[in-house]
């Protein structure tokens, strides 16, 4: 389906898309808070974008000296060039181990790679363990943002969902008594899980490590009592220096959730005594993406949803209208680039008013990517035949002076004259809700003219 | 086949490689903002995020703090890696398995130093037997000295080695969530509560 | 100096007032001014849909149009951005007769701002006014600081209309969300184009906005539509109108202090 169909559903369903749009909003205003608490917020912002424009520029580089370092502290490094390849690689490492059952923490780069699924059909248990993913896991729905999986849930459906699965009071919503539930559930499982996986925020090539955020302690709990942890990240993820955490961690969360740092923000550098610690580089397109200079510097994205808690549309729409693991504007260039054919109305669901842009930590153009996308996907013939032909006709009569004054005639004239019913018909889209503008009788070239004749 | 990857996407790399552009110098005292008072700064952050930040002047204050917290007075089950504060009420160095650990009620363990900016600690798994007592605890009390707070992330990552441990990080308040209708919970899944003690004589 | 008056295609045919009020405006400064007939359209259009290449012949018009004036004013945030922003695909970097076009397109709020350097507007408009930050203008002409960004830049248009006795500004909640009107996109995502458009008017109304007003009539013809259909007492106005009506009274001076 379109986004705009789907937008269009998200709407039409009561008040939700007035309260979604309110609730990122809110988390938008806490980000701007945090940005007014910082003087030097576009010296971060900056300091960010060079250094990963850098690490793209010297990638295999970067890459060679993170695998050497990781090595050398005991980490076992694996390389996957798909999905497919990750997948079979994550389940070969747990069945090397006789694992049953996993726990999981947030990581979008599992989620590109479906990798819940792949292990389940291979017969094992696979619980996230982020409140939120939990949330949309145990309602089999995919998450609706990168960082609030759950932001298109009302806590009363929350409360339906625990009620069914872990036992609640019917019709309880309290969020409090919600989360308890779910933190003793959890608990369980970091028990009695035999493996955890998570993904990276950031690896550092000079020190062969890597970082994991989260708010919750999931992540941690999750691979600090079984002995094995496997952690996944795409191959953009890198940074040179361990010094470059500092610009990245007073950045993502202040981003992403508008706090100063996330509760927990871990450094992993080789596993603890008797335990193994296996990190997966994917690659997955993102190679693909290097090597476009239109769409190279969506690889700096740190996945912190700013863009998406900022767009109007999106919180709107709802992430689910994307149909895309990663929504939002940042996910309307990264899918379309993956799978044009699915994703070629995202870069449309857009009015390019560049608000993703200026709340980009790492200064992403992405509303300037959003329109070469556009472009990009009518060079490869992507693009619908009607409305290409329409336009060209439109440019056309652009191309002819004389031809654009009578047009332009013509539909005021047929504007002014043609009854209300015929003008606001079904067909009119503008119609539905607005009305259309007053059609004069003079364009301004002839009230110029006139003007000038009188003088 | 793990070699073939490697060299694939190695290749694919090569290949697509935009042109160099510099890496920034990160001096440790750039134009980051610095605070006049940075204890007060990393109190007030402290409590932003739901913990509190409290100051002693010796360990026996540290210890007398302890016994007045709610908590700490009804954990059954207690330990602590902080010399001469708090107690352990079991032997920490006969507990191979950290899954035993899983009915903590309050640990009292230590960090090196404090991040004005946002309240956050380092800590790192130097003598710390099982790196999940900074997560599994019902309720945590980390004790730093009072004298070593930094003013920003850069001051921190420019004395700090986290290669030299497997383990190490931030942590910045209690556990919390807000994925239920955005509504803030202290206590996901790690600490309910933590209760930094800022201890003078360390 | 030589002044070209940019129209954008639709102000030309729908809000030939918006166009008239410009005249007005600069007039008031004695301004001598040309409307080149050869216009038509700058191709943001085409351009936006992603038919870039179709705006090939409309951009090489634009320049050939207005090839040799000094500046070329516009009442539009939208095409003065098109025009310096994003006709690179179209020229040469060493295509001077294009940069320089290019480089002397502006909004008018700039022209008057910039490069007549008036920093008070005589006359008297006694109303609250509800500014539109048009998105165009503000995050790609940096006509003023958005409320993402910390760079400290002075909001031109305001400060412009700040100055005219009497006037006063509503406080909106979101001083500068997207209208929702987006092109194409006003018809191709109806729903959350009305939703945002919507949105707009309700923060309006409930700041109490008398006057509506904006630097991009394509925002304004999308906000006008949704109050015209529900009949709310705020009046829509390019902020070209809203100057033009404030000197309406006021004797036009060229010595004026402020105007170079």
């Amino acid at each position: 389906m379109t986004h705009a169909t789907l937008a269009e559903n998200f709407i039409a369903a009561g008040d939700r898309s007035a309260w979604h749009d309110r609730a990122l909003w809110f988390v938008r205003e806490k980000r701007d808070r945090q940005a007014d608490d910082v003087p030097e917020w576009e010296q971060l912002r900056e300091a960010a974008s060079a250094i990963k424009q850098h690490t793209m520029s010297r990638l295999p580089d970067y890459l060679q000296e993170f695998e050497l370092n990781a090595k050398r502290l005991g980490v076992k490094v694996h390389w996957a060039v798909d999905g497919e390849e990750h997948n079979r690689i994550v389940h070969s490492i747990l069945q090397q181990h006789d694992v049953r059952r996993v726990v999981k923490s947030k990581s979008m780069l599992t989620e590109e790679c479906h990798l819940n699924p792949f292990l389940e059909e291979r017969g094992l248990v696979v619980v996230d363990t982020d409140l939120g993913e939990r949330i949309v896991q145990l309602r089999e729905e995919p998450p609706s943002h990168i960082v609030l999986p759950a932001i298109h849930i009302r806590k009363e459906e929350v409360g339906d969902c625990f009620h069914e699965h872990l036992g609640t009071e019917e019709g309880a919503s309290d969020p409090k008594y919600l989360t308890e539930a779910a933190r003793q559930h959890l608990r369980q499982q970091f028990l009695e899980a035999d493996a955890g996986i998570t993904g990276v925020n950031f690896a550092v090539a000079e020190t062969g490590g890597f970082v994991v955020c989260t708010n919750e302690g999931n992540a941690d709990l999750g691979v600090s009592l079984p002995k094995l942890h496997i952690a996944c990240m795409g191959l953009e993820k890198l940074v040179p220096r361990a010094a470059d955490l500092g610009v990245f961690l007073r950045l993502l969360a202040r981003s992403a959730t508008g706090q100063p740092i996330t509760t927990y923000s871990s450094h992993f550098h080789g596993p603890r005594p008797g335990a193994e610690l296996h990190v997966v580089i994917v690659d997955n397109g993102r190679n693909k993406i290097l090597q476009s200079p239109e769409f190279r510097r969506s690889l700096n994205c740190i996945r912190c949803g700013a863009c998406m808690n900022t767009c109007p549309v999106f919180r709107r729409s709802g992430g689910h209208s994307y149909e895309s693991t990663v929504p939002g504007p940042i996910g309307s260039i990264l899918a379309p680039i993956r799978e044009p054919d699915q994703h070629k109305t995202l870069p449309f669901a857009c009015t390019l008013c560049g608000s993703c842009t200026d709340v980009c930590p790492v200064k992403i153009d992405l509303h300037h990517e959003l329109y070469a996308m556009r472009n990009h996907l009518d060079q490869q013939q992507k693009l619908e035949g009607s409305k290409k032909l329409s336009m060209r006709m439109t440019a056309g009569i652009f191309q002819r002076p004389a031809l654009y004054r009578t047009a332009g005639r013509v539909a005021r004239l047929a504007l002014r004259w043609l009854p209300r019913f015929l003008v606001y018909s079904p067909l009119n889209m503008w119609g539905r809700q607005r009305e259309l503008p007053e059609a004069p009788s003079k364009s301004f070239r002839e009230l110029y003219d006139e003007r000038h004749r009188k003088n | 086949m793990p070699a073939n990857s490697r060299t694939q996407i190695f290749t694919a790399l090569h290949a697509a490689l935009p042109q160099s552009s510099p890496l920034p110098d990160l001096p440790a005292e750039g134009p980051w903002k610095i605070f006049k008072d940075p204890y007060t700064r990393f109190v007030s952050m402290v409590e932003s995020v739901g913990g509190t930040c409290t100051r002693a002047a010796t360990s026996a204050d540290a210890n007398r703090l302890l016994a007045d917290l709610t908590p700490y007075k009804e954990a059954v089950v207690r330990c602590s890696l902080v010399p001469n504060v708090g107690d352990s009420t079991f032997d920490l160095d006969s507990v191979a398995d950290p899954h035993e650990l899983h009915d903590v009620d309050f640990a009292v363990l230590p960090g090196e130093f404090g991040v004005a900016e946002n309240g956050a600690i380092w800590v790192t798994d130097n003598g710390i037997p099982h790196r999940v007592l900074y997560f599994l605890p019902q309720h945590l009390s980390i004790v730093i000295p009072a004298a070593q707070i930094v003013h920003n992330m850069h001051e921190a990552y420019a004395r700090i080695t986290p290669q030299q441990h497997a383990w190490s990080g931030f942590i910045s308040g209690p556990s919390k969530t807000a994925d239920i209708e955005q509504s803030l919970v202290i206590g996901a899944h790690g600490a309910r509560s933590l209760t930094v003690i800022a201890v003078e004589a360390i | 100096m030589k002044v070209a008056l940019f129209i954008p295609c639709y102000v030309d045919q729908l809000y030939p007032q918006v166009g008239m009020a410009t005249v007005a405006v600069l007039d008031h400064f004695g301004i001598q001014h040309e409307f080149p007939e050869g216009q038509t359209c700058c191709g943001q259009p085409m351009a936006n849909s992603g038919y870039v290449e179709q705006a090939r012949p409309l951009a090489q018009n634009f320049v050939d149009v207005f090839d040799g004036y000094d500046y070329i004013v516009a009442p539009s945030g939208s095409c003065v951005s098109m025009v310096r922003n994003h006709y690179s695909p179209f020229f040469y970097d060493k295509e001077t007769r294009a940069a320089t076009v290019r480089r002397n397109t502006l909004e008018l709020s700039e022209f008057l701002t910039n490069v007549l350097g008036i920093d008070k507007l005589p006359g008297k408009f006694s109303h609250t006014v509800g500014l539109h930050q048009s998105c165009h203008g503000l995050r790609e002409l940096r006509l003023s600081e958005s409320s993402e960004t910390r760079t400290h830049r002075p909001n031109l248009l305001r400060s412009l209309l700040a100055t005219i006795e009497g006037i006063s500004f509503s406080t909106l909640r979101r001083p500068d969300e997207c209208c929702g009107f987006g092109g194409t996109f006003a018809v191709a995502e109806e729903a959350v184009s009305c939703m945002m458009g919507q949105d707009r008017v309700n923060d309006h109304l409930q700041a109490g906005t008398e006057v509506l007003t904006a630097g991009d009539m394509s925002c304004l013809m999308h906000l006008e539509g949704i109050i015209q259909r529900q009949q709310h007492p705020i009046r829509v106005m390019h902020f070209a109108e809203v100057i033009a009506e404030s000197l309406a009274a006021v004797p036009s001076n060229v010595s004026q202090p402020g105007a170079r």
